[in-house]
């Protein structure tokens, strides 16, 4: 049983999707930043991606430089207010907290973040300035996470940069992708309308960068191009039935919700196949949207999902049920989907076996697939000489995010395969400096 | 961005945070990795015949949930051999010529002070400080604050150093003596070229209730110590403000020292005066690294402010500390409560009612813990402010019905004052107090 009301406002779908890391109060901010040790070489920033100095903003708070504390987070990740609420600290930053050793609760590091951010965001403080024109142009291809912050990064450095983004909105998955219970629309649109106040990078929106000729024109126009293009639509099943109405690709599913918030109608009963983040987020969501029955559905069991417990945790605590050992085989249904097929399976020290004549059918009226998604590789492998690894990934130097086409810099998903909002920030600041290195060595 | 950058007394440093003489200053490779981390300067951990410490050395007070709010110590001076210092003074000065090392000393006999103000000369040192502070130890032998506490003695051995030093003299002080000035003033006339303060305060900091023995415990004795930290800014900043408006002194450059943790401790000394700034148990608690909160602090400060150099706000604060019959005694303020914010602990009731002016009532509707102030009763002293736990909750607000100021001193010459025990005039003579039977509806 769900315990969500399907939402019928704006109003009533905020409630249902209240922000698990809401905005602190100055007071809470003052006492919680006050618990913090200091330590050296703390955990908790060998633990960030972009290894933000930790202690050094949680004592700016403290002490009352909220515009310091901010400045020391940007400094360091160009999307630090998002970070701050989308980050899983509890595997990051606040994992390593060395209070968890002492059974305290460990600093809210995320929120604190956030607070900071959240300040000179609302106060419109400028603490960026781009840096002296340097003469020098730089494309970047989508406007996620990695290619906002290379933007970010060439832009203080002097380089004028055009991004080229395929949707209407930036932000990538931040504002399209995950979950509304992490961060608003507001929030993800809103900081990097304050960066590029600041710093004064074009994105052109609606302009996907699809065919060689595109790319050929970006060669001859520019002097390096990163992508940042993140991955593919959801992967086909390859499922006998998989076409029929109302089965749908996690990620297509998800943008569907952040875009049309209650406006986006969830049918009563819903199976989400996968064990991954995307699939314990969709069961979530579609919870939390009032669907009466939701069904997590992963083919082996509880202990080999890839998603993290708190997050499984997340979507438990929203009503989902979770069925392990179990592996689709048909969707069923006459144009529309009316149910799912399920065949059981054992695990055989990591082999996957289905137990014959285990089939079982599951009614159902909507199937969210989270089971991956497919690479850009058919864009990708228009580029003259970027070689893809055997999933299709780009690959970089691991230093200078330079791909094996040195025109062009790549990060975030495109080059991880999928990780996080943090990640990408990191790759795409320091593709930014790869690509200043580059075009320093060839004058 | 602005300028951090000093010259004091001569002594130039990119910023105004130095180390104070102590532990953290005890050698060479400290002191390198503190420039490394971001400090300006360092006053090397003081000089002269090498002790013998004892184990342990220091205590600490910990406040709630903070530890070292208030620090001890009953270490000496240094306890390693002249030469191993001056030999490393020198190579840090080979790394780091642009920043200040100053030797801290401390000897007995003018030919002694001779002596090793030659010697840290020669190894490179930007300045000295004359170490007549430490509180404990080094007086029973007739140097330290025993030098500090007496100002002719002090006067003469400034005189003496002043006779040779190439190199700014800093002369540093006790605060173990009744006015600071006293010992101010003999060094200004000794001619010191700048002066630092304050050294630690003579202090018991606990006692371990099983043994009874104080804190630090040296087998089953202890000692006093020399009180630091945080807990000591208070006393050092009014110090810092004797001497920075004292009109024989003030044209010293002033050093501040005690306390000093944040960037805002920072900014207090130097508004009252200070064109360099010390720190000792700071860094003892959480490493040089603790620097870099203070710099990125003070350059936001200066930003938001406008200003460009430390010398454009020295001393901002000093024109509006003044004696206490200049006070304006038709300013007055009253608590206001915003029932919004509050929590409802009923602390700032309770303090007023008990421990001020019995200004605050609870609310008489069942389950409203807001408490409500009584506006006529309230004497704007701040308690409740102080004493509330949510920011900005209750702010003290300005409800001064007389434009014109009027100081006791005003008052006292037009005769307005209470000159008698039961005179009309007493400040609180029509103010409100409860009746000694309202006491009896609290019993139980
Ligand atoms: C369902 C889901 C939930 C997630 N939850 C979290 C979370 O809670 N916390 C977290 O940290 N991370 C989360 N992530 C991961 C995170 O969103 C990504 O790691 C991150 O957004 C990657 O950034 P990116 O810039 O590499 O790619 P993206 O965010 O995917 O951005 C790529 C951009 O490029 C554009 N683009 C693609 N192709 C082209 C083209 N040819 N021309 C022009 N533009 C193009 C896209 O439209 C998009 O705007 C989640 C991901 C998903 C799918
Ligand atoms: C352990 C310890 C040793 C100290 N040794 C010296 C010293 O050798 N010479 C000196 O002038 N001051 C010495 N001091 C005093 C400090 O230099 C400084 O004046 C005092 O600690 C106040 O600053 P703080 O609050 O930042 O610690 C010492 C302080 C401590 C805590
Ligand atoms: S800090 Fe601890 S380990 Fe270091 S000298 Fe002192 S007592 Fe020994």
């Amino acid at each position: 049983m769900s315990e969500y009301k399907r939402p019928l406002s704006e109003a009533e779908f905020e409630k249902n999707f209240k922000q698990k890391k809401p905005l602190m109060n100055q007071t809470e901010a003052f006492y919680e930043s006050s618990r913090c040790l200091f330590c050296y070489d703390a955990p908790c920033m060998n633990a960030c991606p972009t290894a933000i100095d930790i202690p050094l903003f949680i004592k700016q708070i403290n002490t009352g430089n909220v515009t310091g504390a901010a400045k020391t987070i940007f400094d360091a990740n160009w999307l630090g207010n998002a970070c701050g609420k989308v980050c899983p600290t509890g595997v990051l930053c606040e994992g390593a907290c060395v209070y968890n050793l002492q059974d305290v609760p460990a600093i809210q590091i995320g929120r604190l973040q956030h607070y900071a951010t959240e300040k000179v965001m609302r106060e419109d403080i400028e603490l960026f300035r781009a840096g002296e024109p340097n003469g020098r142009k730089v494309a970047v291809i989508g406007a996620g996470p990695a290619g906002i912050a290379c933007a970010c990064e060439l832009r203080v450095m002097g380089y004028e940069v055009d991004i080229f983004e395929a949707k209407e909105k930036p932000s990538g998955l931040t504002v399209y992708g995950i979950a509304p219970y992490k961060i608003t629309n507001e929030e993800a649109l809103d900081e990097v309308e304050y960066l590029q106040k600041q710093l004064g990078f074009s994105i052109h929106y609606n302009h996907p960068i699809s065919d060689e000729a595109a790319l050929k024109d970006l060669e001859n126009d520019y002097a390096a191009i990163f992508i940042g293009v993140g991955s593919g639509p959801t992967r086909s099943l390859l499922l006998k039935g998989e076409e029929k109405e109302n089965v749908v690709g996690a990620v297509e599913w998800i943008e569907d919700l952040r875009m049309k918030h209650h406006e986006l109608y969830v049918p009563e009963r819903v199976v989400v196949i996968g064990g991954g983040n995307t699939a314990m987020d969709a069961a979530s969501e579609s919870a939390r949207m009032g669907a009466k029955s939701v069904i997590l559905a992963y083919r082996r069991d509880k202990e080999r999902m890839g998603a993290y417990k708190f997050e499984y945790e997340t979507a438990i605590s929203a009503g989902v049920q979770s069925w392990f050992g179990i592996q689709p085989v048909e969707i069923l249904g006459n144009g529309k989907v009316e149910g799912i097929r399920f065949v059981k399976t054992t695990d055989q020290n990591g082999r996957l076996e289905i137990i014959e004549g285990s089939e079982f059918d599951v009614p159902c009226d909507m199937v969210i697939k989270a089971t991956g998604q497919a690479k850009l590789g058919g864009f990708l492998k228009q580029i003259s000489g970027l070689e893809l690894d055997s999933r299709n990934r780009i690959k970089v130097n691991s230093t200078t995010f330079q791909t094996t086409n040195p025109k062009y810099f790549a990060g975030g998903d495109a080059v991880n395969g999928g990780a996080e909002v943090v990640n990408a920030c990191f790759d795409g600041k320091m593709a930014a400096k790869g690509i200043d290195l580059w075009l320093d060595s060839l004058l | 961005m602005p300028d951090l950058s000093i010259n004091f007394a001569g002594i130039k440093a990119p910023n105004p945070f130095w180390l104070a003489s102590g532990p953290p200053t005890n050698s060479g490779y400290q002191v390198m990795k503190a420039f490394d981390a971001g400090w300006g300067g360092a006053v090397w951990k003081t000089l002269g015949v090498p002790v013998i410490n004892v184990s342990s050395r220091y205590g600490s007070i910990n406040y709630r949930n903070t530890r070292m709010a208030g620090f001890t110590n009953i270490e000496l001076i240094t306890d390693r051999p002249l030469s191993d210092n001056l030999k490393e003074i020198e190579e840090v000065k080979k790394y780091f010529p642009n920043h200040a090392v100053i030797a801290s000393l401390m000897v007995e006999t003018k030919a002694e002070w001779h002596q090793i103000i030659k010697d840290s000369e020669n190894a490179g040192v930007d300045g000295i400080e004359l170490n007549f502070g430490c509180p404990h130890g080094m007086c029973e032998r007739g140097m330290g604050s025993a030098v500090g506490q007496e100002p002719s003695v002090l006067k003469t051995i400034v005189e003496w150093v002043m006779e040779v030093a190439q190199v700014p003299v800093i002369t540093k002080l006790t605060p173990n003596i009744s006015h600071i000035v006293e010992p101010g003033l003999a060094a200004a006339k000794g001619g010191t070229d700048a002066i630092s303060l304050i050294n630690t305060i003579k202090s018991i900091v606990g006692i371990d209730l099983d043994t009874f023995v104080p804190y630090p415990v040296v087998g089953d004795k202890g000692t006093n110590g020399g009180y630091c930290g945080p807990a000591v800014k208070p006393i050092a900043l009014e110090m810092l403000k004797e001497l920075a408006k004292h009109p024989e002194i003030k044209h010293l450059p002033l050093s501040g020292i005690g306390g000093i943790e944040t960037w805002r401790d920072a900014v207090e000394f130097i508004l009252l005066g200070a064109g360099s700034l010390q720190v000792c148990t700071a860094a003892m608690h959480y490493g040089f690294g603790i620097v870099r909160e203070m710099i990125a602090g003070l350059e936001q400060f200066m930003v938001e402010k406008n200003f460009e150099t430390i010398e454009d706000f020295k001393g901002k604060a000093l024109p509006n500390v003044t004696e206490w019959k200049h006070l304006d005694m038709n300013h007055k303020v009253i608590a206001q409560i915003d029932s919004s914010k509050c929590i409802g602990c009923e602390l700032c009731y309770v303090a007023c009612d008990d421990g001020a002016h019995q200004a605050i009532q609870l609310s008489e509707t069942i389950g409203v813990r807001v408490p409500e102030v009584i506006e006529e009763n309230c004497v704007g002293c701040n308690l409740c402010a102080l004493v509330c736990p949510v920011e900005q909750c209750i702010t003290m607000v300005d409800v001064t019905t007389n434009p014109t100021e009027v100081t006791w001193e005003e008052k006292t010459e037009a005769g307005k004052v209470p000159t008698t025990f039961d005179d009309d005039l007493a400040g609180g003579k029509h103010h409100y107090v409860p009746t000694v039977e309202d006491a009896l509806k609290f019993r139980k």
